[in-house]
């Protein structure tokens, strides 16, 4: 086993290197617009001090990128720099892309996990006694629902939801984590903690909804294909009681595709839900990078596609171990 | 090719029509199985001869589809005698199978349903279980206990995610609670070796793919027998096997029956295999007997035309022939099926005269040979009729109940002076 996971992961870099260069080639191609827009808004901004001129900023900016250098030199000079921790200074954020980074992933972190564990509660219970009761009433009102959240967009359902909750009842603040009369100096810790976990109900409500249905939908396709085997007539054969057919030995094998499905996403926690995020303006890497990207800001974007690669290939990693803890006949010895 | 798709077609108000139905009836069918509270009076009966494990009596198997009611098995009548192998043969989709399926209660549910006849198990003390009416409470603690079961596909009938010891440790925990650990584990290590398993102690720790064919269906053959079941159904328990293999199985089965004296039924086409194994032989056809008596009976003077088709057929060693013998013809559709006999069309022997009647009774010829064929009208005496349970009669039989429900439940609610409410509700 650790073999196999040592030349999972020694793979993983060889992908990386490779996914790196393209991404890297992609923001080289760019229209040089926006280097040269920085440039310009920073040698403005700066002329008054007798700064630099434009043509220094340029230059500078291009030697921080690498991109001087040419395409394929360039590149080992964002890698060298990346393998050290160094992704440079945003420049929309005016930090180092890492320290902006720590402060928001948290914010992320916490909307996705909570969001991730409701998921699981919810659809996969409704996902088995769909399949259950197939045909049932029960069954198409699930199934129904089910496809309303995969079929509405996020923005969409996102709407309604501040229509309802946050403009008509007014339960909740539209967006922002902080309500307009916190004032962070005065308030204690646990005030602190539950005025941001207010603003958090509605966009985790968002991303509920519209991840529980496909999360559902191949719960119940995956048990209605467990039930027809063989080997739940045994169980019945058996004379065990349908709970425990359906609790114990249907489960144990509907659990092999839904580990790994979920097992995968798991790093997907750390990458934001970045139309959320953007929706409700929570403060996490969703949101930063989208900004981050409109406005042209190719450190941090860089920064967050190689984040975004790392995490991809460490879910598909994760998926494959999980794959065989669960399911005894791809173990490898 | 227009004609006959204009006989199947069915209209929309038909089809709606026929799957109202039969929401109606398998609604009402599967609170009767589902009453775990019933009264035990109603499923408690007596043997008819107390040498038999097991008489089924007019069983009538139904598939509620929504083209239709399919009678896969339409009033089968036959024994099973204590320590005694009973085969049951027939071409594919004559209702060998769903028999099995009836006796253990495994049906595709709710689409498939026991309407009518009688099983009846029998405890040995003189009472008897009658299969049909059993709820499924009950029917869990016959099931792997009193009865149990080897299926067709050894590669797909043990969970693949669990061990080997822990599939047959279950059986044992579930109908023996009585038991400590160490004697579940030695009871399935002594199981294991008992089907011939060599390396028993490293079998127990292994996952079913790590087996093959010939190990697993030693395995499920170990867990049908751990609780020493009086009835084993053996539902072509060869099929997915190579022949020296087959040959293994059959022995170890035929060994295991007389080490723990029960009986097996055993499905087959193979009319060799049941040549070496059973004492009693039963054809079916179109869901139903057409003949049963001993091996001898039907081996040696087979007379229903479709039992000596079917010996025809089986290539013989050593015989040169320009091409296999078939009954030609197809099984009548199981949706319609005709009033007459069901192997008018294909029979060679039809007497048009005689034929043209209601299907035929089943005439006894001799005292353990029954044939149900227009042909042996006058050579013995007859004994039976197959019956069909139409839907008309399911639906008076669901009124009856409801109507016997609200007295029960009016009685109830003079005799303790307040509404029973949750029932009221339940009989709206």
């Amino acid at each position: 086993m650790a073999k196999f996971i040592v030349k999972r992961l020694l793979l993983a870099v060889v992908i990386l290197f490779f996914v790196m260069f393209i991404i890297y080639t992609l923001t080289y191609l760019i229209p040089s617009n926006y280097v040269e827009t920085t440039a310009r808004e920073l040698a403005a901004a700066t002329a008054k001090q007798g700064g630099k001129t434009y043509q220094q900023w340029l230059e500078q900016l291009n030697k921080e990128t690498g991109r001087d250098k040419g395409l394929v030199k360039g590149y080992f000079t964002w890698l060298w720099n990346a393998l050290q921790g160094k992704f440079g200074e945003s420049w929309r954020w005016n930090l180092s892309c890492t320290e902006k980074f720590s402060k928001v992933i948290w914010n992320s972190f916490a909307l996705g996990l909570i969001a991730f564990i409701f998921e699981i509660i919810i659809a996969i219970p409704l996902g088995v006694v769909a399949a259950k009761k197939q045909y049932s009433v029960t069954d198409y009102t699930v199934t129904c629902v089910a496809l309303i959240g995969i079929s509405l967009p996020t923005f969409f359902v996102a709407t309604v939801l501040k229509l309802v909750f946050a403009i008509k009842l007014g339960w909740f603040d539209i967006g922002g984590m902080h309500s307009r009369d916190f004032i962070s100096t005065t308030a204690t810790s646990w005030e602190a903690f539950w005025d941001v976990a207010k603003h958090f109900v509605l966009p985790a409500m968002t991303l509920i909804f519209i991840s529980i249905g496909g999360l559902m939908r191949y719960t119940r396709t995956n048990m209605l294909e467990v039930l027809n085997a063989d080997y739940i007539r045994t169980a019945r054969a058996k004379g065990l009681s349908e709970r425990k057919v359906i609790g114990y030995h249907a489960f144990r094998n509907t659990l092999i595709p839904i580990v790994t499905l979920l097992g995968g996403t798991l790093p997907g926690l750390f990458s934001g839900a970045l139309i959320t995020e953007t929706l409700f303006s929570i403060d996490g890497i969703g949101y930063v990078s989208y900004y981050s990207m409109t406005t042209g800001d190719i450190p941090f974007t860089m920064f967050y596609l190689t984040l975004m690669s790392i995490l991809t290939l460490l879910g598909n990693i994760i998926a494959d171990i999980l794959y065989a803890v669960v399911d005894p006949r791809v173990r490898v010895n | 090719m227009s004609k006959n798709k204009k006989k199947n077609y069915l209209s929309g108000s038909d089809s709606h029509k026929i799957s109202k139905e039969n929401r109606i009836i398998t609604k009402y069918l599967e609170k009767l199985r589902n009453d775990s509270k019933r009264d035990p009076s109603q499923y408690i009966t007596s043997m008819r001869d107390e040498n038999n494990i097991v008489e089924l009596d007019n069983v009538c198997t139904y598939f509620f589809t929504d083209i239709g009611v399919v009678r896969a098995v339409d009033g089968v009548s036959f024994d099973i005698p204590k320590c005694s192998t009973v085969g049951v043969v027939g071409e594919s989709g004559c209702g060998k199978s769903v028999t099995s399926l009836s006796i253990m209660q495994l049906l595709q549910r709710p689409t498939g349903q026991v309407v009518g006849g009688e099983i009846r198990l029998s405890n040995e003390d003189g009472t008897a279980y009658n299969i049909v009416n059993t709820p499924t409470s009950v029917m869990q603690e016959i099931r792997g206990n009193k009865i149990s079961m080897i299926f067709q596909e050894p590669m797909t009938s043990l969970n693949p995610v669990f061990r080997i010891g822990a599939q047959i440790n279950e059986v044992l925990e579930l109908h023996h609670s009585e038991m400590t650990k160490e004697q579940i584990h030695d009871r399935t290590m002594e199981m294991l070796e008992m089907v011939g398993i060599a390396n028993a102690e490293g079998v127990y720790n292994m996952y079913p793919h790590e087996l093959s064919g010939g190990m697993r269906q030693r395995v499920m053959i170990a867990i049908a027998l751990a609780c020493d079941p009086k009835l084993i159904i053996a539902d072509e328990p060869t099929t997915a096997l190579d022949v020296t293999i087959q040959a293994q199985i059959l022995d170890l089965l035929r060994n295991l029956k007389d080490k723990i004296n029960s009986s097996i039924m055993l499905i087959t086409h193979d009319l060799g295999v049941i040549a070496e194994m059973a004492d009693y032989v039963v054809v079916m056809y179109a869901g139903r007997v057409v003949e049963k008596g001993t091996a001898h009976d039907i081996f040696h003077n087979p007379c229903h035309p479709y039992t000596i088709g079917l010996m025809k057929s089986k290539p013989v060693v050593g015989k040169q022939v320009d091409e296999l013998y078939n009954i030609p013809g197809n099984v009548p559709n199981p949706v319609n099926m005709p009033d007459y006999c069901y192997f008018r069309d294909r029979c060679d022997l039809c007497d048009h005269e005689r034929c043209s009647g209601k299907y035929p009774s089943e005439i006894r010829i001799s005292d353990t040979h029954v044939v149900s064929c227009h042909l042996f009208a006058d050579k013995g005496e007859v004994v039976g009729r197959s019956q069909i349970i139409p839907n008309s009669q399911l639906l008076e039989d669901r009124v009856e109940y409801n109507k016997n429900r609200k007295k029960k439940m009016a009685e109830s609610v003079n005799a303790n002076g307040q509404t029973d409410k949750t029932g009221a509700r339940e009989d709206k």
